[in-house]
């Protein structure tokens, strides 16, 4: 896009699930960028394709999904991979799976384990990768202990030489995800994935660990991909916007257009059926008319169309392709260009 | 609390308490109680939709369901004008006594999935209530269904399917037809909107809002969304640790909380504007066990305006405006 170098480029991915119902394309030709140091933002509703978006770049898709077309170029110091071509279970994958790509999940409960202590977890995934640490030297359990309380402290754990030893079921829901994102630095990541990072926790933990991420951020300067539902956390969180709608981007650009002028009658619907803090009460809110489609049924077309207050007839019948729209933005509508995708 | 104006409260709720034994050892021996609703006190007038708002463990479930008497309170009284004008205590009413009421009070659930019965077609799922009081003609339950079906934007050719034939926001559709069967006046909803897709939720809104006013309908509505309770709420309940801390008017609690908790329950809310820096001054520490909360007032080790008196003197809630009710020691004398 300019002269800084993406640190992950996601081109045209797609990836299909053969059930015996037929095949589901929860992700069907998703494009987007992310520059080192960002914090982009991924909004959508159930679905959508961003969790499992998130999964292919990983290489954590499980059986009968398979990933069937694109590129997931991740740039490392020693060049770019395309990461759809690494094997799940290939040393190189786990070489950066966890490590240079950590992944914060949704529900910490069930990211631990319960049978060990939350310390011991962070201490098997520091030794697994001590190399992040002290390259071409092996480290000790103890070292990497310390290495997990330091961490504990920076995620604003209290007395944190006691809480690595405590399970997971001990800790409330925001220490708990705490203690999720310690691990996830732990291998001091370049990319840093939040998969609805703060939907199963309260609104003012959740404003706590938005504080939280916001300043590890700043501190470490580490990229991070930002995937939830809420428009709010969106707006505070992200500096650049890709909005999804059945496997597809509609809309991408920075958080201020998208909020402010955005382009795409998905966006836009979207962002005027929220109701607001300062909005009038008691009033019907806009809407946007039917309901997501069964992932067996995908429309044809452009998939919002059905719903769309502005759909036109070639909508049914051709793809819209993702392109720039001034000044800042890229959408997938023929309101704006006719380029069509072939695929 | 004698808030109310001329018009006489659909329901009083007095004192309501609801504690839950901690038992240890063989012998299952009462060590302790999870105070989860402490002498709540709220009244609910015909036709108004009061919010109840907090966060997880608050007691607001609780509250609902003891109103609802799916479980007993421990103490405190529930006071119910039935539809012949009738007040009656619902705290204390034997289940005999309860089920010609049960068709006057209804609910609608948070999980559109986990509330319907998967087995049975939406004619039965939304009939059901109907054939317990006593509609014992499957004609004459059809024709009803049918109609409810409509009420709620659903085709009526659909009684014969199944819930798995539909997506979360026709369930929740479906849920609010059954809830609605036996002509209810007081519908209690507790978190209806939360696990529906946001472009859902509004559609969901829409209907209840609809709903109401063609019905005239009484709502209870529980939930942790303060813009979804701001939207659909007159009035404005706030929960904190199985106590009430604020009742207002929404426009006056919007405009100026009168307790501590409740501003920082507001400015915790990520605004959807990237122009509007939210989440400053964030709330430190969590919500304290009900089973053994803080001394004094229940929010003093969070709270940024705490004073000597806020750790030994327990609060009560009081009037501090017209129909603006806090229970903090400070209110109407700060800003918070």
């Amino acid at each position: 896009m300019n002269a800084i170098e993406p640190l992950l480029s996601v081109r045209d991915l797609r990836v299909s699930f053969a059930l015996d119902e037929g095949l589901v394309r929860a992700v069907d030709g998703t494009s987007f960028d992310v520059m080192p140091g960002q914090v982009l933002g991924v909004v959508g509703e159930s679905g959508c394709g961003k969790s499992v978006t998130m999964r292919a770049i990983l290489q954590l898709i499980d059986r009968p999904g398979r990933i069937t077309n694109g590129e997931i170029r991740f740039r490392r110091d020693d060049g770019v991979v395309d990461l759809a071509r690494l094997e799940p279970r290939s040393a190189a994958m786990r070489d950066i799976r966890g490590a240079e790509i950590a992944l914060i999940p949704q529900e910490p409960m069930a990211a631990f384990s319960p049978v060990h202590t939350v310390g011991d977890q962070i201490v098997e995934a520091i030794l697994l990768h001590s190399h992040r640490w002290q390259p071409g030297k092996r480290m000790g359990r103890s070292e990497a202990r310390d290495i997990t309380v330091g961490l504990f402290r920076d995620v604003g754990i209290s007395m944190p030489e006691q809480r690595i030893d405590a399970y997971s079921w001990q800790l409330s829901g925001g220490l708990r995800q705490r203690a999720m994102i310690a691990m996830a630095l732990s291998c001091k990541p370049r990319l840093l994935i939040a998969d609805e990072p703060t939907t199963a926790i309260d609104v003012t933990t959740q404003a706590q660990v938005l504080a939280l991420l916001r300043d590890l951020q700043e501190r470490y300067n580490t990229a991070i991909i930002f995937i939830t539902h809420d428009l709010g956390v969106i707006a505070q969180m992200a500096s650049y916007v890709v909005v999804m709608y059945l496997g597809r981007v509609m809309e991408e650009g920075p958080v201020d257009d998208i909020f402010h002028a955005p382009k795409h009658p998905y966006t836009k619907a979207l962002l005027r059926s929220i109701p607001s803090l300062y909005g009038q009460t008691r009033v019907a809110l806009p809407v946007i008319s039917g309901a997501l489609p069964h992932p067996f049924n995908r429309p044809p077309g452009c998939p919002f169309h059905p719903r769309c207050p502005d759909a036109m007839p070639r909508c049914s019948d051709a793809v819209p392709k993702l392109m720039p729209v001034p000044p800042n933005q890229f959408a997938s509508c023929f309101l704006h260009h006719e380029e069509v995708d072939p695929a | 609390m004698n808030t109310e104006t001329a018009s006489s409260p659909l329901l009083e709720v007095r004192g309501l308490q609801k504690f839950f034994p901690i038992t240890r050892g063989f012998l299952q021996r009462t060590v302790g109680h999870v105070r989860a609703v402490d002498g709540v006190n709220f009244t609910v007038n015909e036709g108004e939709t009061l919010g109840l708002v907090g966060e997880s463990g608050c007691g607001k479930t609780t509250a609902s369901r003891c109103i609802l008497r799916a479980i007993d309170p421990t103490g405190g009284s529930i006071l119910y004008r039935t539809r012949s004008g009738k007040v009656v205590d619902l705290a204390t009413l034997s289940q005999a006594d309860l089920l010609p009421l049960r068709a006057e009070i209804q609910m609608i659930f948070q999980d559109p999935f986990g509330s319907l019965n998967p087995r049975m077609t939406l004619l039965d799922n939304v009939g059901e209530p109907l054939l317990v009081n006593g509609m014992k003609n499957r004609r004459e339950r059809a024709d009803r269904v049918a109609e409810l079906l409509r009420l709620v934007g659903l085709r009526p050719e659909f009684m014969h399917r199944f819930p798995h034939a539909f997506s979360g926001g026709q369930r929740q559709r479906i849920g609010i037809a059954r809830a609605l069967a036996t002509n209810p006046r007081l519908v209690v909803a507790d978190e209806p909107v939360s696990a529906l897709d946001v472009s859902i939720q509004a559609q969901v809104l829409n209907l209840l809002l609809e709903l109401q006013a063609r019905l005239k309908l009484t709502f209870l509505f529980v939930a942790h969304d303060l813009s979804v309770v701001r939207h659909i709420s007159d009035r404005i309940a706030v929960m904190y640790v199985g106590q009430l801390v604020e009742l207002a008017p929404t426009d006056a609690i919007f405009r100026q909380p009168q307790h501590p908790y409740t501003a920082a329950l507001m400015r915790a809310v990520p605004a959807a504007d990237p122009r509007v820096k939210s989440g400053d001054g964030v709330l430190g520490g969590e919500v304290p066990s009900p089973a053994a909360p803080p001394s004094g007032c229940y929010f003093h080790p969070r709270c940024r305006h705490a004073q000597a008196r806020c750790k030994v003197e327990a609060t009560a809630l009081r009037e501090v405006a017209p129909g603006h009710f806090s229970r903090c020691h400070f209110a109407g004398e700060m800003v918070f």
